[in-house]
């Protein structure tokens, strides 16, 4: 009880530490610009704390960043724009969800594959076994005969 | 010995092999999307004098290096011996792109410790290392007679890259085409 109490705790405090933001607070007056503004900086990552996104991250770069995300949606740039327009000079690695394109289909496909794989080896080495003591259990009410 | 037995060793194999692959990498490393692709175009005003504008419209028809520095930057302060070296051997002519930086700050730096630089752009605010890409400063990009940048080198430039990168593309690309 006392295990599944301090796991809930530690859920519950990982949750809660994703809710603090950078420092400077930038505001739209249209709201939908404001949650594409959101959307953005949380799904563009931060170059210099390449753990972080760049609503998160304090560094000078993102910071940068934030502004040229803001005015590019102030002068009417779509999300897919600003997109393109990060990953023109960062490159792919800049989003945190990486396109599916041909070089990246190894990254999406591949965990399903390996799960496929070894429940498909899982469940043939089960049988196997099964089988095995099937063959066991067989021989030994012959003997018993 | 069956064969089976062996699968554990291979296995093993496979993975020593990507784990050697993979320490030679640095993952924080994030590759240039621009080799290949013009210079970005600006128009920053020179260190030395600001009414001068400088463009990379000015070096086409050289091959030139592009250097990214700051007075801020701890790295750029270890590299600009190389630079100064680089500068000296006559190699190509270097253009300072000055990020983020205070001008006085920078002209007593360069007077004080030597000005590898044929012209300093100033990019005060940052938004031109933004179009090259800049993440981390120093960042030296090598750019051909076209304009199109060749290789971007990141991280501080050492006298191995000057000897093993930087020397042997500039001297194949100032060859006539």
């Amino acid at each position: 009880m006392n295990l599944l109490r301090s796991l809930l705790a530690t859920l519950l405090l990982s949750a809660a530490m994703n809710t603090h933001a950078a420092i400077e607070i930038q505001k739209f007056d249209d709201p939908e610009k404001q949650a594409a503004y959101k959307s953005l900086i949380a799904e563009l990552r931060c170059l210099v704390c390449q753990n972080q996104n760049l609503a998160d991250s304090n560094a000078e770069l993102a910071v940068d960043l934030r502004n040229e995300v803001f005015k590019m949606l102030d002068t009417g740039s779509t999300q897919q724009e600003i997109a393109d327009f990060m990953v023109a000079r960062y490159g792919d690695f800049v989003l945190y969800r990486p396109p599916v394109q041909s070089n990246t289909i190894v990254l999406w496909v591949g965990p399903f594959l390996i799960l496929i794989f070894a429940l498909g080896l899982a469940i043939f080495l089960v049988r196997r076994q099964l089988i095995k003591n099937q063959n066991n259990d067989d021989d030994a009410e012959e003997e018993s005969v | 010995m069956k064969i089976r037995f062996l699968i554990p060793l291979f296995i093993f194999g496979l993975i020593a092999v990507f784990l050697g692959v993979g320490l030679k990498l640095d993952p924080r490393e994030v590759p240039s999307p621009l080799i290949g692709k013009p210079a970005p175009s600006f128009s920053l005003p020179a260190l030395s004098d600001p009414a001068r504008v400088i463009t990379p419209e000015d070096f086409k028809g050289k091959v030139w290096l592009m250097n990214v520095w700051a007075t801020w930057c701890v790295s750029c302060r270890a590299e600009h011996e190389t630079l100064v070296e680089l500068e000296r051997l006559n190699v190509a002519p270097i253009i300072g792109l000055n990020y983020k930086d205070e001008n006085d700050a920078a002209k007593n730096w360069l007077q004080e410790l030597g000005n590898p630089y044929l012209a300093n752009a100033v990019d005060a605010d940052g938004r031109i290392a933004i179009d090259y890409g800049v993440y981390g400063a120093p960042e030296t990009y090598i750019i051909d007679k076209q304009g199109i940048i060749r290789h971007k080198h990141i991280g501080p430039v050492t006298p191995e890259i000057v000897n093993k990168t930087i020397i042997p593309m500039v001297t194949e690309l100032r060859k006539p085409s």
